[in-house]
């Protein structure tokens, strides 16, 4: 999870002790989610958090609007690429709108 | 979540896994002794599949209690090994460590070699004598080849006739090799036959040779004597040797004498065609039948074929359960053997696991698959895949996304994609390693 290292360390000690003191029938659910996962599929290529190192563009300042623009625009072939047009189609309208979302506050939360 | 049934879900948690993940099963002996503590998980192997799965486990679920045994203390990547061969890089730009592993993410690395893996008990012993237990186990130990798969290729002719499909000292082997060969000489490679270890590293590896050689010895050849018909990116690759070494590569398929029967050491020879035709090399490079790294089928996790078949959701083997498989081992569908996939095999598997020991649905897994490939410094292409699991659990490529570099594209483009496969090969080893 993307959280500030603050908050995810209050979020997952909590959970922790949610895991120790209750068992099962309490624990609070926390599903991965789908965009989360086709995110880090990302950052393979652009770096963990879309943070790159080397000459591939970061993407981790996006906003989520101009990141789904970016994507549709890649899917359509309008926008120009050398490998992106080859993934961004392999996406639906609805994975490109949560990945953008996903990145767009992964963003305002500074990761 | 969507598209995932209660059934399944069960399904996914395996024999077992779904009482002990959902804490259910406290007082029976099968319980892990940490229930109460942070659940344990063991990763065995330190590459492009374990460390980017011990990392993200740990960005997951920062609570988790995890150990990543690698028997190095380094790890030299196979990809940009080739660019070693060519010059354009140096062993040591390829060598990576496990230092941000350890202090940025809190993984336990143990440098030491697994030795057995007691699955009822839940316990991995280590050459040191030292054991450790886990909730769940994920493997990724690689490959390991075929000796003997071809008469006279065992681990001994490997020193002399090196494969370097493992890189370090091989690879090392194979460069001094070729730059005490002399001018005019004959540069034989042999790629082996599927399924192996990165489809278009041979290709990529005759390409890098040939810029050694165009610079240096510019009158030697390369013959690719191959043990099958084709080989990947074949028609970007040898539009690409005939603009940027004409006459200088030479590819015999299988059907045509390609296939290697016999290699003969003492005299730096391939025998080919049932052994009627020889091929005497200055420097050979025979890279042999492929399998499962061999802890992983001394651990029942392989099959005959000799790789190991999972639930290509989780990665959890179908042999034995609380064992995932991830990287070159696994029987993953439609992807290919590569640090690429590897990469995205453990965080698919990361997030899996998460999701099980808090006993929620792991999520559907999206992978993408990139190969970059250099013919020269700055002449670069690329296959690229998205897949996705189809309605048997297999993981099949996205027909309307993927595919090569065009052909016939502007030579800019070439460039460009010479710069990205070497910022790719930043970003993977930043997204693994660091």
């Amino acid at each position: 999870m993307f959280f500030s290292s603050k908050l995810s360390k209050a979020v997952f000690s909590g959970l922790a002790g949610t895991l120790a003191l209750a068992g099962a029938t309490t624990i609070q659910a926390q599903e991965i989610s789908r965009a989360q996962v086709i995110a880090t599929t990302c950052y393979t290529c652009h770096g963990t958090y879309g943070v790159s190192p080397g000459s591939i563009p970061s993407i981790n300042d996006i906003s989520a609007e101009r990141m789904e623009s970016i994507l549709q625009g890649y899917r359509s072939g309008q926008r120009v690429s050398t490998v992106m047009g080859r993934h961004a189609s392999g996406y639906t309208d609805e994975e490109v709108k949560e990945v953008a979302q996903y990145f767009g506050n992964v963003q305002k939360r500074g990761k | 979540m969507a598209g995932i049934s209660r059934r399944d879900f069960v399904k996914l948690l395996g024999a077992g896994g779904a009482a002990s993940a959902l804490g259910l099963n406290a007082g029976c002996e099968t319980v892990p002794k940490s229930s109460k503590a942070a659940p344990r998980v063991v990763v065995v192997g330190g590459g492009f599949g374990g460390a980017t799965c011990a990392k993200y486990l740990r960005i997951y679920d920062p609570t988790l209690n995890v150990t990543m045994i690698e028997q190095n203390a380094n790890y030299v990547t196979c990809p940009g090994s080739n660019w070693v061969l060519g010059g354009v890089r140096t062993l040591t730009d390829i060598t990576q460590n496990y230092d941000a592993l350890r202090s940025k993410h809190g993984v336990n690395v143990v440098q030491d070699r697994v030795t057995s893996i007691d699955a009822t008990r839940r316990v991995v012993s280590l050459a040191s004598g030292k054991t450790v237990e886990y909730d769940r186990l994920v493997m990724s130990p690689g490959i390991d080849f075929r000796w003997n798969a071809v008469e006279g290729y065992d681990e001994a002719a490997s020193e002399l006739i090196p494969h370097a499909w493992k890189a370090g000292p091989q690879t090392v082997l194979l460069q001094k090799q070729l730059h005490a060969m002399p001018d005019g000489g004959t540069f034989i490679l042999c790629p082996p036959p599927m399924p192996f270890r990165c489809p278009p590293g041979p290709p990529e590896r005759a390409s890098m040779v040939a810029h050694y050689f165009k610079a240096h010895k510019p009158r030697s050849k390369i013959l690719i004597l191959d043990a099958k018909e084709g080989f990947s990116k074949q028609g970007l690759f040898m539009d690409a040797w005939n603009e940027l070494y004409p006459g200088m590569i030479e590819f015999v398929p299988a059907s045509k004498g390609g296939k290697v029967s016999r290699v003969d050491t003492k005299t730096n020879t391939v025998y080919t065609d049932e052994g009627l035709t020889t091929h005497k090399g200055d420097v050979i490079n025979f890279i042999p039948a492929q399998r499962a790294g061999e802890i992983a089928s001394k651990s029942g996790l392989a099959n005959e074929a000799g790789w190991c078949p999972v639930n290509q959701h989780t990665f959890e083997s179908t042999q034995v359960p609380n064992i995932h498989v991830i990287g070159d081992s696994a029987v993953a569908g439609a992807l290919p053997k590569s640090g690429h996939s590897a990469n995205n095999i453990a965080k698919m598997t990361a997030a899996a696991i998460v999701s099980l020991f808090r006993g929620v649905k792991p999520p559907l897994p999206s992978h993408v698959n990139t190969c970059y490939s250099l013919v020269s410094p700055e002449y670069g292409i690329s296959v690229a895949a998205v897949y996705r699991l189809d309605e048997k659990g297999v993981l099949k490529g996205i027909n309307e996304a993927g595919g090569l570099s065009p052909k016939d594209a502007p030579r800019l483009q070439r460039v460009q994609e010479a710069n990205y496969a070497q910022g790719w090969y930043k970003g993977i080893t930043q997204d693994t390693f660091g």
